[in-house]
């Protein structure tokens, strides 16, 4: 049996991965559907070439594999970590992103905005002081 | 009423899917090792359990789901509704896995699904 403090900062650590993970992905995402561009049509000609731009990104790749290890890492977690505890620590995302978009990329932020992502913060605060464990081990 | 079925089919099926592969993950027991080798051994355990198959097959609806949903409506509907399977899981949790939500782990949810919905909305 491990230590709870050891404990929780196995579970903080995984938290904080799979944050980076799922940001990552849906930014690479995002960078190599920019690059790609709007879907002309959806005749089957415009589906192959779109298909085939697609898979032939980079950062869509970079993408493809930041989710493949967000899985992982998730499956991970769940493993001695409650659903109800990771799924809204996950949810960091959503504060992570609008956070970037306005100090790395300069983005305008609304006030609605702010306040989802001060609400999101919190959120996961009172979530986060809650035991990470509350079922017995299977 | 089309885009209404898809929603909760959406929701119904994302949280199911997350429950799903959650359970089989709770059956697997805890991994304290992070190691390549055992990460690799417990992936193959993982792709045993019936749970998993139920869990992806059902994440594979939700997904669906969501496409057929932002083909017919706006983004800024479909992200913050979905925002819903953040209390969806929370019931899921408490009643399907039998995890102990404190009223701090409630408000904790419920602050953050308000949150999501108000980012998206934003």
């Amino acid at each position: 049996m491990k230590p709870p403090q050891t404990h929780l900062l196995k579970t903080s650590s995984v938290v904080a991965i799979l944050v980076v993970l799922n940001s990552a992905g849906n930014f690479f995402f995002g960078l190599g559907m920019k690059h790609i561009g709007a879907l002309q049509g959806w005749s089957r000609a415009a589906l192959h070439s779109a298909f085939v731009a697609v898979f032939s990104s980079a950062w869509i790749w970079l993408g493809i594999v930041s989710m493949l290890l967000y899985m992982v890492a998730l499956m991970l977690i769940l493993t001695w970590a409650d659903f109800t505890y990771v799924l809204p620590a996950t949810a960091s995302t959503y504060a992570v992103v609008p956070l970037l978009g306005h100090f790395v990329l300069g983005e305008n932020v609304t006030g609605l905005r702010w306040m989802g992502v001060a609400l999101i913060c919190i959120g996961v605060m009172f979530v986060g002081r809650t035991p990470p464990s509350t079922t017995k081990k299977g | 009423m089309r885009s209404a079925i898809t929603l909760v089919v959406l929701i119904f099926a994302g949280t199911g899917g997350d429950l799903a592969m959650a359970h089989a993950m709770k059956r697997l027991g805890e991994v304290n090792s992070f190691k390549p080798s055992v990460i690799w051994h417990f992936l193959g355990r993982a792709f045993r359990e019936r749970w998993m198959w139920i869990g992806l097959a059902l994440m594979t609806l939700a997904f669906c789901s969501l496409l057929a949903l932002l083909s017919w409506e706006a983004m800024s509907f479909v992200i913050p509704a979905n925002a819903l399977s953040y209390v969806t899981g929370a019931f899921g949790g408490k009643y399907f896995l039998g995890e102990q939500l404190t009223p701090q782990r409630w408000a904790g949810i419920s602050l953050v699904t308000v949150g999501v919905a108000l980012v998206c909305l934003g």
